[in-house]
């Protein structure tokens, strides 16, 4: 309006009429002229970018000649920054040993046993292929470890399994086989049970330190997140129910909803148990707030200390507890040394999770060959009692060794009584007292001291300095040389 | 304490979606096939009146090569006395990299099935659970949900599981026809991808299986080019399903995507992936040995770390190694089992051929595609499930119908050849006989009719008898990966 009523003047002027169509007639001109240098140049047809062919319409952010792996595939993609995995790859250039490479990198950050192979092996040698190959009338059958069994596991190794986890957690709790599932391993069973409890979006809380793999096993293709909830060495890293609701209040705010709470017992990294009264109030949090609760008891029988190990099953079956919210995760890999043979447990109370987590064998089922052995082994109680026994007390004097060694350098070690690792505090050897003179001390153990270490920022630990030490795949003789090592950097 | 009622309340929302939902596929009526096989399943002395597996593509021909190998070498298992110094370094062993021997052990194998004309690189050999684990394994890789990969029809149901379910990814038919023999032509391929576009799902790939399943037909290398010509110019990814690779014989080739991408230029191989087996070509589906072969390094690279999810037991890939380095048992295995499949093969098709019964020419697979489409009373999919019914519940066979294939046309069954002895065979074809002869008789004068009936009661009525027995079918581990069914209480009662 504005320009249209300073025009009325010049047009009433002389030649009005013309002026009057001539200025609008130019503004319009110039108006165009402006918008045509903003517009950016048509592109020639022959040279149009690939994004803009159909086939790309709908596949948002392809960029020109590059074919795209899926979006959620791509984060797994990427090197893992932790230094969890930094530092196992490290240990593969330059790997220690005893006899060929004295100055190669000890390993000191994968839980894995070799204590008792020995045992192991002689076993393995007096039951021969009876326990791969014969069938009852105990002729060679290829079709016993060749052809479809049930993904989920026989009944007779299922019944094996329970026996033996009821064996290992001090015959205070039976299992029932028709609860159990059998999978390939301890790492899809976790992430077929998050599969099963929550959605794409979903949280599961997780006490911290907590073990690195967590990360993979749930993140990588479930979409359930990971909620810290964090402990702290004044508590010997304990979780406590005021820590475990501040993290579902703070989760709820945020509008995530929280499925369940994710613990490892005796816990990784830490080895600490977790007392009956502990488990008694993380089961009664999640029944006040409706979630479940998933007890990873991996270590089950890695224990050495005086502290008795309960399982989460025991106290489930208190009878003031829905125990269908409970589920836990179990597998052969650490109690038994066999990560290779992929063998692990889904157990639940709740029958939909159990069918669920059956259908879902299919993508993760123990190859058969493997099952037969192990229905062997696992019922053979007279050598499951003898290996417990060896097993325990090995575990229990590797450990007074290498954390008497760190005692003497002055190093302590968090309490623990279970796992393969003990939860060291270096912080006395910090430059400065944070994540970042953590890893500093990380590259120094790696590079000068020549040892794989994990430290606690890998593990989501709120208190720098901690660093977890695996000490069960080290012989006697090893011990003297790690300390002499850590002692450089004193 | 919680009432009951709050309970029931409480525990509806506990799971999650995938696993309170359909996804897994066991609600649909097909298992009722399974069903009937697990209730009263065949054996030629105890239930002779049994229903005979004919839904399971199982190679079970050359089981007596494969025990006298393991056998002869019992240095390659680590559980036996020649095998257990190596113990300690194998059970330990669970690098997602997979024993370098295993790798090595697995790419030769396949450059044998594919008859050398094409080199496998070890390094991109990934693990997996078993051919299900693999294709699962894939679609995550390559697709997000709601994203689509093209199939052409008929294919194997279980895809609607392994790469629907926990992925979320769509399944988009790519019709093919009797006409010409259910050929998989650009026109299909470019009409399903309209489609899809038009339902705004995103297409990142074609799946094919080849040989086929259910057809057992191969590939020529002009249909095979197009498919890679296709997939590349829409930059879309291509999934080859090999894992019946070795199962060709007669005059029938199997070739490769593999050997095909050499010859064409500017082909993007980044967009062209393998899954593989040992399931079916070695008779060894226990073992749960899959294979994703990528020529995406990106792909080797994540679908590597999946593969934790579902690693091949170390001890497993061992004696994989072990085997499959032993070149003149894979020869002579390979050699044999080509023979035993074709016999077979002929031995079906010179019954049906008798029996006046068509079915479509293919010299691969497991399993035969037959034509029952002139028995249908009506050319609709509820005709065809009404005789698959009486198939299963009256003749006691357990075939496949096609519609759980989304075959585009009723009337074709998936009957499986390979997981059975010659005198199973023989009393399937004479159950078949004795059907259509039974047929014919209806079509005749309505006299007959009572006494059909009357012979059909007897036949419904018989079996009522249980009988056990320790032989590996009724031990309650004895079922196919496809049933539901749990073991009845009563079958283990003998053991």
């Amino acid at each position: 309006m504005r320009l249209i009523v300073p025009l009325r003047g010049v047009i009433q002027g002389r030649g009005g009429l013309f002026v009057g169509s001539l200025i609008p007639c130019c503004l319009f001109y110039f108006l165009q002229l402006y918008l045509k240098g903003r517009r950016p140049p048509p592109s020639d047809p022959t040279e149009l970018p690939r994004t803009s062919s159909r086939s790309n319409l709908f596949s948002r952010g392809n960029s020109i000649g590059r074919v795209r792996v899926s979006s959620r595939a791509l984060p797994v993609a990427k090197p893992s920054d932790s230094p969890y995995y930094i530092g196992l790859e490290r240990v593969k250039t330059d790997p220690y040993d005893r006899i060929t490479n004295t100055d190669g990198i000890i390993q000191l950050g994968l839980a894995e046993s070799t204590l008792c192979f020995d045992l192991l092996q002689r076993w393995m040698s007096e039951n021969l292929m009876d326990s791969i190959m014969q069938s009852d009338a105990g002729e060679f059958d290829i079709s016993n470890i060749a052809m479809y069994k049930p993904f989920e596991g026989l009944l007779e190794l299922r019944v094996a399994f329970a026996d033996f986890m009821s064996r290992i957690m001090g015959g205070k709790v039976s299992f029932d086989p028709s609860n159990m599932v059998i999978t390939a391993g301890g790492t899809p069973a976790i992430e077929v049970l998050a599969f099963c409890l929550a959605d794409h979006g979903n949280a599961f809380l997780i006490p911290t330190p907590y073990y690195p793999g967590f990360e993979r096993d749930i993140k990588f293709r479930t979409g359930v997140e990971l909620i810290p909830v964090h402990c702290r060495s004044s508590d010997n890293f304990t979780v406590t129910v005021s820590a475990l609701e501040q993290a579902f209040n703070q989760a709820r705010k945020r509008g995530s909803k929280v499925s369940g709470i994710l613990f490892s017992n005796p816990s990784n990294p830490v080895g600490n148990i977790l007392s009956r009264e502990t488990l008694h109030d993380i089961l009664k949090f999640a029944q006040e707030k409706n979630i479940h609760v998933i007890s990873d008891e991996i270590f089950a029988d890695s224990v050495y200390g005086d502290k008795e190990f309960v399982s989460m099953a025991e106290v489930a079956y208190s009878e003031e507890f829905d125990k269908s919210r409970v589920h836990i995760i179990y597998a052969l890999s650490k109690d038994l040394s066999i990560p290779g043979f992929r063998a692990g447990v889904i157990y639940s109370f709740h029958e939909d999770v159990v069918n669920a987590a059956k259908k879902l064998m299919r993508f993760t089922s123990v190859s058969v060959p493997v099952r037969r052995i192990l229905i062997s082994l696992l019922s053979d109680v007279r050598f499951i009692e003898e290996y417990m026994t060896a097993h325990r007390q090995r575990i229990r004097d590797k450990h007074i060794r290498f954390v008497e060694g760190l005692k003497q350098l002055g190093i302590p070690c968090a309490v623990s009584g279970g796992g393969l690792y003990c939860w060291v505090d270096m912080s006395s050897l910090l430059t400065s007292y944070s994540e970042k003179g953590e890893l500093e001390l990380f590259e120094k153990l790696l590079t000068v001291a020549k040892i794989n270490a994990t430290p606690g920022t890998a593990c989501y630990c709120i208190e720098p300095g901690w660093f977890r030490c695996c000490f069960t795949a080290l012989a006697d003789e090893d011990i003297p040389v790690i300390m002499d090592r850590i002692r450089q950097l004193c | 304490m919680v009432s009951l009622a709050t309970e029931k309340k409480q525990d509806l929302n506990l799971l999650s979606r995938i696993a309170s939902g359909d996804g897994h596929g066991e609600n649909s009526s097909y298992f009722e096939g399974w069903k009937a096989y697990e209730e009263n399943p065949f054996h030629p002395i105890d239930r002779p009146d049994g229903v005979i597996q004919m839904g399971l593509a199982e190679n079970q021909l050359c089981g007596d090569l494969m025990r006298k190998w393991v056998i002869e070498h019992p240095e390659a298992s680590i559980c036996t006395e020649q095998g257990v110094n190596q113990f300690s370094d194998i059970a330990i062993f669970q690098d997602y990299h997979g024993l370098p021997e295993f790798r090595q052990a697995v790419a030769k194998f396949m450059e044998k099935t594919r008859n050398n004309r094409v080199k496998f690189d070890p390094d991109r050999i990934v693990m997996s659970g078993g051919a299900t684990g693999a294709h699962e394994t894939v679609a995550f890789c390559l697709a997000n949900p709601g994203d689509g990969f093209l199939v052409p029809t008929p294919y194997y149901p279980g895809f609607d599981r392994d790469l629907r379910w926990r992925t979320g990814v769509n399944l988009v038919p790519v019709t093919c026809h009797s006409s010409d023999g259910f050929k998989i032509t650009v026109e299909a391929l470019e009409d399903a991808y309209e489609k899809a576009l038009l339902s705004n799902i995103p297409v990142k790939g074609l799946l094919m299986t080849n040989p086929s399943n259910p057809l057992g037909t191969t590939l020529d290398r002009e249909c095979l080019k197009s498919l890679v010509n296709f997939t590349n110019e829409k930059r879309i990814h291509l999934i080859a399903d090999e894992i019946y690779a070795a199962t060709t014989f007669g005059q029938s080739e199997f070739i490769s995507v593999a050997e095909v991408i050499e010859e064409i230029e500017d082909c993007n191989r980044d967009l062209i992936h393998i899954v593989y087996s040992l399931s079916k070509d070695m008779g060894l589906p226990g073992f749960r040995v899959g294979i994703i072969y990528s020529y995406n390094d990106r792909v080797v690279q994540i679908a590597r770390k999946m593969s934790s999810f579902g690693l091949v037991s170390s001890q497993t890939q061992r004696l994989i190694a072990k085997m499959l380095s032993d070149e003149d048992f894979v020869d002579e295995f390979i050699r044999e089992s080509k023979l035993r499949l074709a016999a077979r093969h002929k031995e079906l098709t010179t019954g049906l051929d008798g029996l006046g019964i068509g079915w479509l020419k293919a010299e691969a697979g497991l399993f035969l595609w037959m034509d029952l489409r002139n028995l249908l009373k009506t050319a609709t999919f509820d005709s065809e499930t009404e005789l698959w019914r009486v198939i299963v519940h009256q003749v006691k066979l357990n075939v496949s119908p096609g519609g759980s294939f989304h075959c585009h046309e009723p009337g074709w069954f998936r009957v499986c050849f390979a997981n059975m002895d010659h005198k199973t065979m023989e009393t399937a074809l004479e159950r078949i006989r004795v059907f259509t002869s039974q047929l014919e008789e209806e079509t005749k004068p309505v006299a007959a009719a009572p006494m059909m009936a009357k012979k059909k009661k007897k036949c419904w009525q018989s079996n009522l008898r249980l009988s056990f027995s320790d032989k590996r079918r009724f031990d309650d581990g004895f079922f196919s990966p496809h049933s539901p069914v749990p073991p009845s209480p009563l079958v283990r009662a003998q053991t």
